[in-house]
């Protein structure tokens, strides 16, 4: 969801100190939030020159779904897919929360996967609002198990799509943040259905528990004055520091200079940046969950039997969503849904299931896994951070510093990936 | 105040475009079944409402916004993927040069239509060494000088002398603008139609009319290739909103125009207003 982030990305760029640690690791930015919105500085990312071969796959994955006339523009599910001219490993990607096939960082893993060599085909996370509209059988995403088998199924029709144009020597599987997760969910459906038979699995900065992690995240809003319901009078403020901070200035355009400069002067507090970041979090929320309450007729922010068409204004259901937390739409939408769909299924038991400790056992025993995480991922607590390093040992890889995917395109991190990858790993 | 009184009227006119289109949503969706009241509403959050543009025409507007996605799709699309598929790489860079460089006249007479005398300068300089040793502006030397580019265009200065955007406006093919601009790029284009006609550059052709023509064709095909927003793309439900936020500001901040009374309108607005 580049747009989303584009406005964010505009008003937060902050200050870091440019003071790295000696690890001999030579990603630079130490603070969590700052590295999670700054990303990985040019320079520091490995060169990706190739061109590659790339089409969108736009697939019908559940043939004759009927879509409400507000989303005339959605055609199918958009994956995106690089192919290689000769026989190849190929490697499915799963896209973090709210991103689709082209975020900026799913382009970046498929370049550097292309560029070693390997077929890619990126997939949206389930969160996506194109995935909810084309992909989903229930139109409701969270729930792991069927989030897998979503996924599983739209890999199948996307392998059917392009499997006369390429030759492929084994499948391979990742998925980022949110994806990562859903990623051990599939390859656990995989060792069932055997369609693939995932020859490595990798989960980049994966979440332990679905519900501690959205936890951690809704968190940060409550850094704001007047906490997550006050989020408009704390957009508008920051708003205002931007455009004040470019009148002040004498700056020709809203350019990389103009971005540099709020981040050396410390435009932005700790408490705002948390902020910031918490509200880009639920700005893609808003998207899933307008999204879902429209494909499934719910009643939660549009009104019951409403039809909404391609002209009618959207902005006061963007504003309600926005305003909704990941604890209202787990409490009042998502649980709701599950326990009348399950009798007896209890809050806390769903919420246990809705993480890596319900497959641990499998976790723990295919060597197909590899992990790759960082120490100080706001997402994970520390306890969570020990549970991987027990869980995968030796396959878990963890970094001192990098926020949540802020290192993802730092040149060791996708060395490391790729790698992976490459390794001639024994196939359980 | 004149802005927030232009804020009231906007308010007013999208009540009643509101009010008339859910008459006819009445009237044509009366074998529906009934609507029920949602759970969540925009009555129960105290708080301001946000990234949000006076957007009188939203109707006329999101109908535009679609025309263009079709448009894009089955006619400029395909055309611009053709024109990049025949031409070498480097010769589209040399294009984008020599379009860049002739835009370079909007730029300058627009900074001096500001009284900026040294941006209006930079720019004239800009223009004459991409002209020359830059071979027409197939080449950027002046950059390489230090002379940094500066777009203007009337838009910006009619903001510059006061002029407030006005309501959210989404033109055929051209895509995001505002009132404001879209009085601004009818003079840009009458000024630069007007020096053209008086140069007359394929006068002595004999064809002019054909050439002049290429040369528009060419001009949009150059601007769309270099221009990789694709409507509908990210997916996101409330796109229509995030791109009018994302034009309204970043035009707002460069014609040196921040949300001044932001925070007293704020002060007393609740979302639900």
């Amino acid at each position: 969801m580049h747009l989303s982030l584009l406005i964010i990305a505009c008003l937060v760029l902050l200050p870091m100190s440019s003071r790295a640690a000696d690890d001999g690791y030579g990603y630079p930015i130490p603070g969590s939030y700052e590295a999670t919105i700054l990303g990985t500085p040019a320079g520091l990312m490995p060169e990706l020159t190739a061109k590659m071969n790339i089409r969108q796959l736009v697939l019908e994955v559940i043939p004759g779904r009927h879509k409400p006339p507000v989303f005339f523009y959605d055609e199918g599910l958009r994956c995106s897919f690089a192919y290689q001219n000769k026989k190849a490993p190929l490697v499915f990607l799963i896209a973090g929360a709210g991103a689709n096939d082209r975020s900026a960082k799913m382009l970046s893993l498929m370049q550097g996967l292309y560029q070693a060599g390997f077929h890619v085909i990126t997939l949206p996370s389930p969160t996506h609002a194109n995935f909810i509209i084309s992909a989903s059988q229930s139109g409701i995403p969270g729930e792991l198990t069927e989030d897998a088998a979503d996924l599983y199924h739209a890999m199948e029709v996307a392998w059917q799509k392009v499997q006369g144009d390429i030759e492929v020597s084994s499948f391979n599987l990742g998925g980022y943040s949110l994806g990562a997760a859903e990623a051990a969910f599939v390859a656990k459906l995989d060792e069932e259905r055997r369609v693939f038979n995932f020859r490595k699995v990798l989960m980049i900065n994966p979440p332990v528990s679905l519900y501690g992690s959205a936890t951690r995240i809704e968190e940060l809003l409550k850094q704001i004055p007047g906490g997550p319901k006050k989020q408009g009078i704390f957009f508008n403020k920051m708003l205002s520091k931007f455009s004040e901070f470019y009148r002040a200035g004498n700056f020709v355009s809203i350019n990389d200079d103009f971005l540099y400069a709020i981040y050396s002067e410390r435009l932005f507090s700790r408490e705002q940046t948390a902020g910031l970041i918490g509200l880009t979090y639920r700005i893609n929320l808003a998207g899933m969950i307008f999204a879902s309450d429209v494909m499934t007729n719910s009643g939660y922010v549009v009104p019951k039997n409403r039809v909404l068409h391609g002209t009618d204004s959207l902005t006061d259901y963007f504003l309600v969503s926005t305003h909704l937390s990941f604890f209202d739409y787990f409490n009042e939408y998502f649980y709701p849904y599950f326990e009348k769909r399950r009798p007896g299924l209890t809050k806390e038991a769903f919420i246990q299931s809705l993480s890596l400790r319900s497959i641990e056992g499998y976790l723990k025993s295919s060597a197909k896994f590899g992990v790759m995480a960082n120490e100080n991922d706001f997402i994970l607590t520390g306890p969570e951070l020990d549970y991987l390093r027990r869980i995968f040992g030796e396959r878990a890889k963890i970094y001192p510093r990098g926020g949540h995917l802020g290192n993802l395109e730092y040149k060791d991190n996708m060395a490391y990936m790729v790698g992976f990858f490459k390794e001639q790993g024994v196939r359980p | 105040m004149r802005t927030v009184t232009g804020y009231a009227v906007c308010r007013i006119v999208t009540a009643l475009t509101l009010m008339l289109t859910l008459a006819g949503c009445a009237a044509t969706r009366a074998h529906t079944q009934a609507e029920v009241r949602p759970w969540h509403s925009i009555n129960e959050f105290r708080d301001q409402r946000y990234a949000e543009v006076a957007d009188p025409w939203e109707g006329f507007n999101r109908g535009m916004y679609r025309f263009n996605f079709y448009f894009d799709k089955y006619i400029f699309l395909p055309v611009v993927t053709g024109y990049e598929f025949v031409t070498p790489d480097f010769v589209e860079d040399r294009i984008s040069g020599v379009f860049n460089n002739l835009s370079e006249i909007r730029n300058l007479t627009n900074s001096m239509f500001q009284l900026k005398a040294a941006e209006s300068a930079t720019t004239l300089g800009r223009f004459l060494t991409n002209s020359t040793l830059g071979l027409g502006g197939m080449f950027d030397p002046a950059t390489r000088f230090g002379l940094a580019r500066q777009d203007q265009d009337f838009g910006k200065t009619l903001g510059y002398w006061g002029a407030s955007s006005g309501p959210y406006l989404v033109l055929p093919i051209f895509g995001p603008s505002s009132l404001r601009d879209t009085g601004g790029l009818a003079v840009d284009y009458a000024i630069s139609y007007g020096l053209y006609t008086a140069v007359d550059p394929f006068g002595s052709t004999g064809n002019s009319f054909a050439w002049d023509a290429g040369v528009t064709a060419l001009g949009a095909i150059d601007a769309r290739h270099r221009q990789s927003f694709r409507y509908y793309e990210s997916g996101y439900p409330f796109e229509y909103n995030v791109v009018r936020f994302i034009y309204h500001e970043q035009r707002e901040i460069e014609t040196g125009k921040a949300p001044v009374e932001e925070e007293e309108k704020a002060k007393s607005t609740p979302v639900s207003e």
